[in-house]
């Protein structure tokens, strides 16, 4: 008795503290044996690397709880605060860009990894009983980490983030009877906002993962219970799977994070290698720009994993309603229901070439779809343009006429067939453009939101869309396009379409308004009378015109410094800035303005007592009150009175009805007039 | 085994599923009873907003796109005037009536967009096309036409629209909400 005490006294001490305390534990919680159960796993005929895919999705779905969880350490799910603090991940916390673009790009690759193991399965006929059941869940799982992926995508509430949630909650909406109620159940309430977002945080992050993580569980113990499904003729003696076949699966675990680190990462080593600079926060995941319903956002398109869907509700173009519920419903439901009964069929010999065949028909058939998808987008890219110069001309003279293009054909039929295949081709082209014309907008939308936040005074409570709305960079251009352009040019003289684009405006171009650019060429003889001045304006004969041409170029009258000296001044009073080299000038060139002898004769400049009527007062000329001023009422005597082309006075409320602009907007047009608006510094 | 204790053991097992089950219908009750609050919420009473000015819209019968401005509640928040939208007017010559459609397009919500040769409308997500006054043109992923908004002109020449939303994907024109 005192021996056996003696040797395991002699045994503990031998042990160390890691020792006994193992024991310890062993004794109270049996842990050696479920390690021992995990780990020596007899593998049926050794390790192989064709066993890997399961493996490298269960670590792909840790890597999204992992990142998941510090990304939601610091995502915030509400209107005014969801593109907010995703962009204080992304672009201001130190590595945020790596944790962000992790999570983005796992995500993607645990859809191919779900696709090949799935495909696995099939083709080794891995689901027949017993593994029916464990087949099944398999399939759920594939479901619940699509839905993951569609409700992380709204999460930023960006532009493609909101309008591909509209699309994919519309669709929802024409299920059968509840359609409806699911779509506001899912959307929160009628209209999307806050609780769109934290329900699809809610489900993305809760929901979801937790039924997942209870089916991944059940899952992998079926998958223990029945043993891996081996590859057979078993030739090579079996081996266990701690460490063999764990060695192979952390070898393609470690791959597939190579991947994604490669994809995070590659265009900071091609910048680096252009010598460019590397800005952390544009590696990884895109943000775009924040949501706003009321802006169109041509370049809707959902993840590139779901585009095949999208591509095949365009399949059932004419079939009117049906069409969609076929393609949104019922065709990927039937295809679901024969993937859910695969086991069953796959119990004879022809039900399971079947099954293959099916499942590679269905990997096509996505594949197929997505092409198309990308042809349709980027066709522009890579269809020879000079080859369709011919047709555009034709459209363009016979307007797309039938009638006029058999005239201008001569009748010739298979001339005809031929022109309207071109055509064809034309408009794919067309749609390509516009959809990459959109997507370059919503590039720039984005950099220019991504800029404005990061302004020193940083973003407002009332969110990042109240300050791109307030931003003239941004609504400039487009208030122009919907109010001005129609008569209008903006375009720089020097580019490479000015000269078309000012020839077809009605009113002057107003790139650089205010400018000693500007001013200079106003009186220049030779352009004051062009379409980029009052060419094509009532003023064309006008006063102002007369005198350009006939006193300016009096070279007694007006010396070549006295002409410069107005150019300063203008400029000056414009608040833009004075080239050097007439700096010293501006003095004088206002004495000359002011002069009753001179532009004062016609024009009231500050106190020259010159009266209004004959010429528009140009106190202040092209600065922002100025500005403000003659957009809002160009028929005030301030500025042309009754001789007012036709500029609508865009600021003037009729009694009781709205002006068509309103004084923000206003100013929002005076302000990108003149380049006034944020830049962030040392640009 | 005896009758009565037969008769025990089955009541034991019935009282036990009917104790827990009762407990954890509570918190799934309550949950269920606030995640289902959206049904009761309702897009309220659609009205008239004004769009724009008669006077300035162009009476040369092409559609020009017009933001519309309402206050808004988003569940906590209440935004005034706010842009909510778009709606397309068209004008024809001379007229002093106004066709209003809705810019959202009827397949399944994107924003519809003008050609930019200014012939007829598009749909930048799947294609649907769709002619100046509204109209489908065939073959079109679309189930129906855009939608046309009542539109009135007031006294003072503004043009009011009444701004509501209709579901996508289906054949007949049903207000969302
Ligand atoms: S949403 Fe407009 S065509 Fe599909």
């Amino acid at each position: 008795m005192s021996h056996d005490v003696d040797r395991t006294a002699a045994a503990q001490a031998r042990k160390g503290i890691m020792g006994q305390l193992g024991d310890f534990l062993d004794d109270r919680t049996g842990y050696r044996a479920l390690v021992h159960e995990a780990l020596y796993e007899r593998v049926p005929g050794g390790a192989r690397w064709r066993y890997v895919w399961g493996s490298t999705l269960v670590f792909a779905f840790m890597t999204q709880v992992i990142t998941g969880l510090f990304l939601w350490a610091s995502y915030s799910a509400s209107a005014q605060t969801a593109w907010e603090s995703v962009y204080y991940i992304q672009h201001e916390m130190a590595g945020g860009w790596l944790l962000r673009g992790i999570h983005h790009f796992m995500a993607q690759a645990m859809v191919v990894l779900l696709a090949l193991h799935l495909l696995q399965v099939v083709i080794d006929g891995a689901y027949r009983a017993p593994r029916e059941v464990n087949f099944w869940l398999g399939l759920v799982l594939m479901l619940l980490v699509l839905g993951m992926a569609l409700t992380g995508y709204l999460l930023p509430w960006d532009q493609k983030g909101y309008w591909a949630t509209i699309v994919a909650t519309n669709l929802a909406g024409i299920v059968p009877f509840v359609g409806p109620s699911l779509q506001q159940l899912v959307i929160g309430g009628p209209e999307y906002g806050h609780h769109t977002l934290t329900r699809f945080f809610a489900l993305h992050a809760g929901f979801l993962p937790g039924a997942l993580i209870v089916m991944l569980v059940v899952h992998l113990s079926l998958f223990r219970k029945h043993g891996l499904h081996a590859k057979q003729p078993i030739t090579r003696p079996d081996a266990m799977f701690w460490p063999d076949q764990v060695l192979k699966d952390a070898v393609a675990m470690l791959a597939v994070m190579a991947v994604v680190l490669g994809v995070i990462l590659m265009p900071a080593l091609r910048a680096m290698l252009a010598g460019d600079a590397v800005v952390p926060g544009e590696l990884g995941a895109e943000l775009g720009a924040p949501a706003d319903p009321s802006l169109p956002y041509a370049a809707a398109r959902p993840e590139w994993y779901f585009l095949f869907l999208f591509q095949f509700l365009k399949v059932f173009e004419g079939w009117g309603a049906t069409g969609e519920f076929f393609g949104a419903i019922v065709v990927p439901g039937l295809i679901m229901g024969v993937m859910f009964l695969m086991p069953i069929l796959g119990n004879w010999k022809l039900g399971h070439r079947f099954n293959v065949a099916f499942t590679l028909a269905i990997l096509a058939g996505v594949g197929l779809l997505t092409a198309l998808a990308l042809n349709e987008d980027y066709y522009a890219l890579w269809v020879d343009k000079a080859s369709l110069a011919e047709a555009e001309k034709i459209y363009d003279q016979t307007g797309g006429d039938p009638e006029k293009l058999a005239a201008a054909l001569g009748n010739d039929s298979a001339k005809i067939n031929a022109m309207e295949q071109q055509w064809k081709k034309l408009e794919r082209v067309r749609h390509s453009q516009a959809f990459l014309e959109a997507s370059r907008q919503a590039k720039a939308d984005a950099a220019r939101a991504i800029e404005l936040a990061g302004r020193p005074e940083k973003i407002p409570p009332a969110g990042m869309l109240e300050l791109v709305r307030q931003d003239p960079k941004s609504q400039g251009p487009r208030l122009f396009a919907q109010h001005c352009a129609g008569c209008h040019a903006h375009v720089d003289p020097l580019a490479a379409n000015a000269e078309a684009v000012i020839a077809k405006s009605s009113a002057a171009n107003l790139h650089g308004f205010g400018s000693a650019q500007w001013m200079r060429g106003l009186l220049d003889p030779a352009q004051v009378a062009g379409p980029a001045y009052f060419g094509n304006t009532a003023h064309k004969e006008g006063d102002m015109v007369n005198f350009v041409q006939n006193d300016l170029t009096d070279e007694a009258e007006w010396s070549k410094a006295d002409i410069d000296a107005v150019v300063a001044a203008m400029a000056a009073e414009a608040g833009r800035a004075v080239p050097k080299e007439l700096v010293g000038l501006v003095d004088k060139g206002r004495e000359l303005v002011a002069s009753t002898d001179r532009c004062g004769s016609c024009h009231t400049f500050r106190d020259n007592g010159t009266e209004l009527g004959s010429a528009p007062d140009i106190t202040g000329w092209g600065g922002r009150e100025w500005l403000v001023g003659i957009i809002a009422d160009p028929t005030h005597e301030r500025f042309y009175g009754d001789n007012n082309d036709r500029m609508p006075s865009f600021g003037k409320a009729t009694e009781g009805a709205l002006p068509p602009l309103s004084g923000e907007q206003i100013g929002l047009l005076a302000d990108w007039l003149r380049g006034d608006w944020y830049r962030p510094a040392g640009h | 085994m005896s009758h009565p204790e037969q008769r025990r053991g089955f009541l034991a097992k019935a009282f036990a599923v009917v104790c827990g089950g009762l407990a954890t219908m509570v918190p799934v009750g309550a949950g269920l009873w606030a995640f289902l609050d959206p049904l009761r919420r309702s897009a309220g009473v659609a009205k008239f907003l004004p769009v724009a000015e008669l006077a300035a819209i162009p009476d040369d019968g092409v559609p020009r796109q017009y933001p519309v401005i309402t206050d808004r509640v988003d569940a906590w928040t209440g935004f005034a005037a706010e842009p909510v939208g778009a709606v397309y007017l068209r004008r024809e010559k001379g007229a002093t009536e106004v066709q209003a459609l809705s810019a959202t397009c009827p397949h399944a919500g994107c924003f519809v967009e003008m050609e930019p040769t200014g012939r007829c409308f598009r749909c930048p997500c799947h294609n649907s096309t769709f002619t100046l006054d509204g109209g489908i043109v065939a073959p079109s992923p679309s189930p129906r036409a855009m939608d046309a908004l009542d539109c009135r002109v007031g006294k003072n020449g503004e043009v009011e629209v009444k701004w509501q939303k209709f579901r996508a994907g289906i054949a007949g024109k049903e207000v969302q909400g």
